[in-house]
């Protein structure tokens, strides 16, 4: 019965073509959908800012 | 054992506890929306330069709570509602953790009244946006925050239904576009709570003492990264709503499962990056990093929209033609169910966003030509355009569908819910239109008095800007008038409607259960996958499969190239090369 499953699960995959399921994995998504503006706006526009220099008082 | 209901008219499955909340958080969000609108009929009528309504202090009060409102509460409380659809419903899957969602919700219900209370107290009318060093009180930042982390819950519970659904096997194949949809809605969404819980929980310790200063540039580097990205739920999650309306009235599929998933993957890469376009006149950005983030990025986010905006008509063209509607380039339009407002909100919203919202903001993205209407009130002419014709009627279409479907009730005053969306459209489209129009002409967005009446640093804006302000007065009141008339069926639909199922009680259509004889503990059938393509090669006129869709399309991309190159024109007014 469980081999069964498995055979069932295996063709179900080969169905569905690689690229389809990278994007059919919402973590690996998540992981995009995070990383892209954490590293291209958060931390690239953090460390302009923070190379400012202080203005003398 | 999940227990589960199937709706009769459209088959859809609900999960017991799925669906009380959905239902809470739609009418959380419904209740939102009401707040808002209040407020919005007041804000309007003091920016009416004739009518001038509020003295300053409240009036800063109120518009501050109005953006809170109506930017915030509703459209998060109404994407949980969508979430908990598109993970459980769409996909015939118990919901993970309903505890923990319910957690979530009340945390949200707790944060908003919070910080609703911190804003009407009278010291913490600080704007949506609270720049620092503006000072709100504590419970101001901490009621977002909690808000938050309710709504971050509410993520995790969908993607747990994900984990729930694929490890049950409760559909073949992929998910759902919809469902795809709704899941790029919730990547966004973490990390704009990311960004939120970043900058927010200093802010809040700045407000109680702990922390001596909170740096302005930076709080505003963070804060957008927020600020825009949550309305980048918002296009993500009513772009999924398209889908779902074209599929449920038309039976229409998109034209190709694989662009419109490509479209929404250039969303997870590239639209949050578009927060950026509010940092453009800046000091202290660099031009690489505001170039990258809008002229590159934001291009291929406009780009997925443009996708979706082309291929939820063409999905619907396509479906009407084989249907038999195919005299000339536009039958199929023409003989939309216009009188039915699941659709005409839908549509309404597609044509307004794409037309108003993303062609003002490609401009307002444009680092050259957004200088020209940086703070001026164009930029909530813009934001009308795309988070109230784009999101709100989106939202609107969804909730008559919902009605009868998820809340087993019947729709009241069927004629004036006929009428709603084009009252509201017409009045939000003024709105959008002439403020735009007023910004052009320069005159102060979030400022109580154009007149500047007795300030020593006056401006004078010509008769025409006062005119225009005028106009959207008018169009903001016609606004509230169909805004009102939507909550009105809405509410009333849940109290007053007639009972499609028996079990559907004046406390149900709140959250409250249904009772046991309504669910059964079968578990639903196994999703079937969907066909492979939708489109057939013999519909549509000159080798187009949608001809009139690739008209519309062509008509959004010439009016985009005038109106674009008109305000380069504008710029070369204000900095004259000799």
């Amino acid at each position: 019965m469980a081999d069964e499953n498995n055979t069932d699960e295996r063709e179900e995959d080969e169905n569905i073509s690689p690229w389809q399921q990278i994007i059919d994995n919402p973590f690996l998504l998540l992981f995009i959908g995070v990383a892209m503006p954490t590293v291209f706006y958060t931390l690239w526009g953090v460390m302009e800012i923070a190379s400012i220099p202080v203005a003398p008082y | 054992m999940a227990q589960f209901r199937q709706c009769p008219d459209t088959g859809l499955f609900f999960h017991k506890e799925a669906e009380n909340l959905m239902k809470a958080n739609a009418v959380a969000g419904v209740v939102c929306l009401l707040i808002g609108g209040i407020l919005a009929l007041l804000v309007v009528l003091t920016r009416w330069p004739a009518i001038h309504l509020l003295p300053a202090d409240s009036f800063y009060m109120v518009l501050t709570a109005h953006g809170v409102c109506a930017l915030i509460f509703w459209m998060i409380f109404f994407e949980m509602a969508i979430l908990y659809f598109a993970g459980s419903t769409l996909l015939r899957s118990r919901l993970a953790t309903p505890r923990w969602a319910w957690a979530g919700f009340v945390m949200m219900v707790i944060g908003a009244v919070m910080t609703l209370a911190a804003i009407f107290g009278g010291k913490s009318s600080v704007m949506m946006t609270s720049y620092v060093p503006m000072r709100a009180e504590p419970h101001f930042y901490l009621g977002l925050v909690i808000f938050a982390v309710g709504a971050l819950i509410g993520c995790f519970v969908y993607l747990g239904t994900l984990v729930v659904a694929k490890n049950e096997k409760t559909y073949e194949g992929s998910v759902p576009l919809v469902t795809f949809g709704a899941t790029v809605a919730c990547i966004i969404a973490i990390f704009t709570i990311a960004s939120g819980a970043e900058i927010l929980i200093p802010t809040y310790l700045w407000s109680i003492g702990y922390i001596s200063h909170i740096d302005p540039a930076m709080y505003r580097l963070i804060w957008w990264a927020m600020g825009h990205s949550s309305q980048q739920i918002n296009v993500a999650a009513h772009v999924a709503v398209w889908y779902l309306i074209a599929g449920v009235i038309f039976g229409a599929r998109p034209m190709s499962e694989k662009v419109s998933r490509a479209a929404y993957l250039l969303y997870i890469f590239f639209l949050q990056l578009a927060s950026a376009h509010h940092l453009l006149t800046d000091p202290g950005l660099s031009v690489e990093w505001k170039l990258f983030n809008t002229s590159y990025a934001m291009y291929l986010a406009v780009l997925a929209s443009m996708i979706h905006g082309l291929t939820v008509p063409g999905a619907i063209e396509v479906a009407q033609r084989k249907k038999g509607l195919t005299n000339g380039a536009f039958e199929w339009l023409r003989k939309a169910p216009w009188g039915n407002p699941v659709f005409s909100s839908m549509f309404i919203s597609l044509v307004g966003f794409g037309f108003l919202g993303g062609i003002s903001g490609v401009v307002m993205g444009t680092e050259q030509i957004s200088i020209i209407i940086h703070n001026t009130i164009y930029v909530p002419g813009h934001f009308h355009a795309t988070v109230v014709i784009g999101t709100t009627m989106a939202w609107m279409g969804l909730t008559y569908l919902l009605i009868p479907v998820l809340f087993r009730r019947k729709m009241i005053f069927p004629q004036a819910a006929k009428m709603q969306p084009y009252i509201f459209a017409l009045g939000m489209s003024m709105v959008a239109v002439f403020h735009m129009a007023a910004g052009t002409l320069g005159v102060a967005r979030r400022h109580w008095d154009m007149g500047f009446a007795g300030n020593p640093l006056g401006f004078e804006y010509p008769a025409t800007a006062y005119l225009l302000m005028g106009i959207a007065g008018v169009g903001g009141v016609i606004g509230v008038i169909g805004g009102a008339l939507f909550c009105i069926i809405a509410v009333g639909s849940l109290v007053f409607g007639e009972k499609l199922q028996k079990e559907a009680g004046l406390l149900q259509s709140f959250g409250v259960p249904l009772a046991d004889s309504a669910y059964t503990n079968e578990k639903p059938a196994r999703l079937p996958m969907a066909p492979a393509e939708a489109v057939e090669a013999d519909h549509g006129e000159s080798g187009f499969e949608a001809p009139g869709t690739f008209i519309l399309a062509m008509v959004l991309l010439v009016s985009f190239v005038i109106y674009y190159f008109i305000n380069w024109k504008y710029l070369s007014e204000v900095w004259g090369i000799s």
